[in-house]
């Protein structure tokens, strides 16, 4: 049996497909100005990659923000559902699941089968997505790939008032001016946004082991702050963007 | 970061000219230092003498300096003939003339009195980065206040954020967001962040500038709304702050709320520095 989960997301587009529940294409492309030509070439790609044509795909389940634009889609889940399925297969011994997306952070308590115990969701606010860490990257006048490594040359914590991001670009203009190093500024970036987690896993409480997943999962510095706020050893699988799509695809074998 | 400048709004100065201050018995000044603005108002025997607004920039330390150098341009008066003066705003420890820092709500509720008059008893300060609902007495005293200072959805900062989007200047985007014959439904997000990349995703479908500024607008008139919901509106009802100079807020706030805001005859910023020039002539009448 062939599945494919899709998880069209703020920035950006994942596409997942398995055989047999064994992944054997993925991709994640930019999802851009008009999703519906990147989707078309995000299919292209994993189509290749995976050796298969579309309509030798038995089901497809599409997820994300943009879940309803992905017209091949046979059903649509939740993200919350979606991630807490891909998260189980991964490592059966993950009980939080946490999330950060561009423009959304989940915290989500699963059980042992991977169904959904809690959850809670930042989705109204840049604080705490990857779209405050864009904004202070662009404070700081360097690349998103920079920040993270940045941070770690961190040598004390510097206290941001700001929690909105829009104000945080302007504390972070400050603080500039204030002659506070490079590193510190961006560890406090951090910081911030690992507060904003925290918050919502206080929400449905931790319980270990904890999973770490989307696109902000790749920024080391972020991951630093994380760990030190929760005070756990933290999971990051190999690709922490495609959980969501992986967790869809898996659910579209009908287990 | 390089901004381009649609943000930069019009800084300004004023000197009654039917005044001279050789000629007062008391002399105090207000001086209100924000994140985004500073003003600086000097008031003789009770009334409006001068005064300056502009941009806080990111030197705070010296931006109540600067905006009261500015008010005293031309003027002839000299900080040491100012006989007190109080200090207010997230930056009102870094007056360093000041005899006395107050907070800005009282400040808020004390100038829009005089500037509005005794029948005001809901005010709504819409700053730079932060929104303040608050009820007042006849005399000008807080009964009561609501503040929003962690999001920038209702705040000027949001407001530069959209007008440096779209590429029109800020003293324009109010006039700009009536200029759509239907009202277009408000954009989903009240943040800011995220309200950009919808305004983006909008303008590439071929939305007109104004539709967007329209959508962006009615949004923030909105969440404001709530604000002063949870107060309660009790008239008359009077507008501070920067966003006051904004007709497509005041027309969307007006229109929500079924309260007509009273007109302002004074810049709309300087109620903060107003009330603290008003508290300052207080404390030197009674020998502080």
């Amino acid at each position: 049996m062939v599945t494919a989960g899709v998880d069209v997301g703020a920035k950006t587009i994942k596409i997942i497909i398995l055989r047999n529940g064994r992944i054997i294409g993925q991709t994640i492309i930019p999802a851009g100005y008009d999703v519906r030509e990147s989707m078309k070439a995000a299919w292209a790609d994993v189509l290749s990659k995976a050796g298969v044509q579309l309509n030798q795909i038995d089901r497809i389940i599409s997820t994300g923000a943009g879940r309803k634009e992905v017209a091949e889609a046979n059903d649509q889940i939740t993200e919350v559902s979606a991630v807490a399925r891909g998260a189980i297969a991964l490592d059966p011994r993950i009980r939080t699941v946490v999330d950060v997306g561009a423009e959304e952070g989940r915290a989500i308590q699963i059980n042992a089968v991977g169904q959904v115990l809690d959850f809670a969701i930042n989705e109204k606010c840049a604080a705490g997505t990857g779209a405050f860490t864009e904004a202070m990257a662009r404070a700081l006048e360097v690349t998103i790939d920079q920040l993270g490594p940045l941070s770690l040359r961190s040598t004390k914590a510097v206290a941001m008032n700001a929690q909105c991001a829009v104000f945080a670009e302007s504390e972070l203009v400050t603080l500039v001016h204030s002659k506070t190093s490079k590193p510190d500024m961006a560890r406090a970036v951090h910081d911030a946004i690992a507060d904003r987690i925290v918050s919502l896993v206080r929400r449905v409480g931790m319980e270990k082991e904890v999973l770490l997943v989307g696109g902000v999962a790749r920024n080391v510095g972020f991951v630093e702050s994380l760990k030190r706020e929760l005070d756990t050893e933290i999971f990051i699988p190999e690709t922490p963007e495609t959980v969501s799509a992986y967790g869809a695809a898996l659910l579209a074998t009908g287990k | 970061m390089t901004m381009a400048e649609f943000w930069r709004w019009t800084e300004s100065r004023w000197t009654a000219p039917d005044k001279d201050w050789k000629k007062a018995k008391i002399i105090t000044a207000g001086v209100d230092v924000g994140s985004v603005s500073s003003q600086a108002v000097v008031m003789a025997d009770g009334e409006l003498y001068c005064y300056a607004n502009r941009r806080t920039g990111s030197d705070s330390p010296n931006s109540a300096t600067n905006a009261m150098n500015w008010a005293l341009e031309g003027t002839g008066l000299t900080l040491d003939k100012i006989q007190y003066t109080v200090g207010t705003g997230y930056g009102r420890v870094n007056v360093p003339f000041s005899q006395r820092a107050i907070t800005e709500i009282a400040c808020h509720g004390r100038g829009a009195s005089f500037m509005y008059g005794p029948t005001v008893r809901t005010v709504l300060d819409m700053g730079g980065q932060d929104c303040k609902a608050i009820h007042i007495d006849e005399k000008g005293k807080v009964t009561n206040f609501l503040m929003n200072d962690k999001c920038a959805a209702g705040t000027g900062r949001g407001l530069e954020v959209f007008a440096d989007l779209l590429g029109v200047s800020i003293n324009e985007v109010g006039a700009l967001s009536l200029k759509v014959e239907e009202e277009p439904p408000p954009v989903s997000s009240t943040c800011v962040v995220f309200a950009k990349s919808e305004a983006s995703g909008l303008l590439r479908e071929g939305w007109p500038k104004e539709k967007v500024i329209a959508a962006y607008t009615s949004a923030m008139a909105h969440r404001v709304v709530t604000l002063l919901k949870r107060i309660g509106m009790e008239p008359d009802f009077a507008i501070s702050g920067g966003i006051a100079k904004n007709i497509g807020i005041v027309s969307r706030l007006e229109k929500e709320l079924g309260f007509k805001a009273l007109k302002p005859i004074y810049d709309t910023q300087i109620a903060g520095a107003l009330g603290a020039a008003l508290f300052a002539k207080a404390l030197a009448e009674k020998g502080k």
